[in-house]
């Protein structure tokens, strides 16, 4: 069986994103990128049911700036096989993406398609439910535990009330939760032997997908920002004020 | 111009996402109407067409949708969205999940977790964490939007609106519910809570856990949690107030033994009063918090609740 994963390369999650002063996005010159965190936990899944022999090959693909390699060459240094980078300079809403993963997929033809369940930098939460729709195949999003067995997969679901657990049929697409997984970390030897795994590069402009923007970004500006608090010195402090200023109790 | 709201319901009642969603579609103008897609959910339908604001309730009663399956609700709502110029869900775990399927198959973009109505085509939304807003322009026909329930007040009752019954499209053949397991609680719900009470690694165990317990029940609080103590095992998943979990601006957030990290903050700096209860002057808590309590928590809060 063949998983193709999905991999974004994203302000790092540690850096506090600033708002670019003339209103047209965030400043990311100079800033530390990463791979998207719910990315590595679907790279870290592959690669487990590979070492489990339930999958014979895991495929990662970025789509972006050449940069993206950086995020490609992670995730083959964490076990993927091989990577594919689909290039392109425009700026990608989740709906495109989805429909280049699904040039991808009609391609390579996955059994199972991993997703992180969103981005860090777009928060959108879309990517893998679309490409679901697209290729008209079941999902399973915010996925917490995944078991592949025949010609199926059980994935057990964060949803807000608790847990749930979904049977689909292969091929299907799953999007991943924080606690699916902790990821590996890629050794010295791994990344050396990561550099010589293939890599093919497509042009995003060969898949036959319109880029054209369904969104136009208006401006980008800083949140509401809270006024400066008090420290109390007391519980009893605390409990006057929250009741005689705050008014909520 | 008419928009369609996909309800959430729960024991025949309706969530407070959706009457959020219902406001944020006031805002936005237009005829509404809400799409009640269940199994014997007659109770449901009765609520939606009395909530203010809504003109009709469409009904989708049939046993493929005994579970919100995305696959079975995605052709449903799809295949009724052609006449509409927008289409709302409340941006719970059913809303995220749906939503984006609806958007792909009628080939439109989606614009998830708005938090303002700005003009019918323009929404604004939170990114990297809410430490940015973007105001965003819709160029498609039909707009797809998840709303944040934090963001809106829930529409009241006091509507009349008329049920129409749909038919049910054909249930999803490769997609099964096979079950699930709920955090049972006595609490309010999390995100619909006017108080909240929030632990992180701070407790140290599941059992210091129990401290909140206490002080929330004198509140009439629900119990949150950060990323930290949910991984720690000392509360569940669905309690995560977060980036990656709840979005939650009750009156009161109180956060003890939370540092403060970006992705916890981006679920919960929209609360109207934020107190934190933490040891460390330094914490980045007190950057936002109102009130701050420099104080061992397992001393403060139970005085704490001793004192309410």
């Amino acid at each position: 069986m063949k998983v193709l994963v999905a991999v974004k390369r994203v302000i790092d999650y540690n850096v506090k994103a600033r708002v670019k002063s003339d209103g047209t996005g965030v400043d990311l010159a100079g800033v530390k990128m990463s791979m998207n965190p719910f990315d590595e936990i679907a790279v870290e899944e592959a690669v487990r049911l590979k070492e489990a022999g339930v999958v014979a090959e895991v495929v990662v693909a970025s789509i972006g700036v050449p940069a993206c390699q950086e995020s490609l060459r992670t995730a083959m240094a964490l076990g993927a096989d091989r990577g594919i980078l689909v290039e392109t300079s425009h700026a990608l809403e989740p709906l495109h993406v989805a429909k280049l993963l699904k040039a991808l997929a009609d391609k390579e033809q996955p059994q199972l398609v991993f997703l992180g369940k969103q981005a860090i930098d777009d928060d959108a939460g879309q990517t893998g439910q679309m490409l679901a729709a697209l290729l008209r195949r079941p999902q399973a999003t915010f996925a917490s535990k995944v078991v592949v067995g025949g010609d199926g997969v059980e994935v057990t679901r964060e949803v807000d009330g608790g847990l749930e657990t979904l049977a689909l049929k292969l091929p299907a697409v799953v999007t991943v939760d924080l606690r699916l997984n902790s990821p590996r970390y890629a050794t010295l030897p791994n990344i050396m032997k990561a550099k010589k795994k293939p890599l093919e590069t497509i042009a995003a402009s060969t898949l036959g997908v319109d880029l054209a923007p369904r969104t136009q970004v208006l401006k980008v500006s800083e949140p509401r920002q809270r006024a400066g608090g008090v420290k109390v010195g007391d519980v009893a402090t605390l409990i006057a004020r929250l009741k005689s200023e705050a008014k909520v109790l | 111009m008419a928009i369609l709201i996909l309800a959430e319901h729960e024991h025949g009642a309706i969530k407070g996402a959706t009457r959020a969603a219902v406001t944020a579609a006031t805002q936005i103008g237009g005829e509404v109407h809400l799409l009640v897609a269940g199994h014997c959910c007659d109770g449901a339908a009765q609520e939606a067409a009395a909530i203010a604001g809504v003109a009709k309730v469409l009904v989708a009663d049939a046993a493929a949708y005994v579970h919100p399956l995305a696959e079975s609700l995605a052709e449903l709502v799809a295949a009724l969205a052609r006449d509409y110029s927008h289409v709302l869900a409340g941006a719970t775990s059913v809303g995220k999940n749906v939503m984006p399927r609806v958007a792909a198959l009628l080939d439109v973009a989606q614009i998830s977790d708005i938090t303002e109505v700005i003009a019918p085509d323009t929404f604004v939304r939170p990114i990297y964490a809410g430490n940015a807003m973007a105001t965003v322009k819709a160029l498609d026909a039909i707009k797809v939007l998840t709303v944040r329930g934090a963001a809106f007040d829930a529409a009241g009752s006091g509507g009349a609106a008329t049920l129409v019954p749909v038919p049910a499209r054909p249930a999803s053949e490769t997609s099964r519910f096979v079950g699930q397991a709920l955090t049972v609680s006595e609490r309010p719900e999390l995100t619909a809570a006017r108080m909240v009470v929030s632990g992180g690694r701070g407790m140290g165990s599941s059992e210091n856990f129990h401290l909140l317990d206490r002080l929330a029940d004198k509140l009439g609080a629900a119990v949150g949690a950060s990323r930290a103590a949910v991984d720690a095992g000392y509360a569940p998943n669905d309690c995560q107030v977060g980036q990656t979990g709840k979005i939650v601006a009750p009156q009161l957030y109180v956060a003890v033994g939370i540092s403060g990290a970006i992705q916890h903050l981006a679920g919960m700096k929209d609360s109207r009063v934020i107190v934190a209860i933490n040891k460390d002057p330094e914490a980045p808590i007190f950057g936002v918090a109102d009130y701050g309590l420099v104080a061992d928590l397992f001393q403060a809060v139970p005085e704490l609740t001793g004192a309410l």
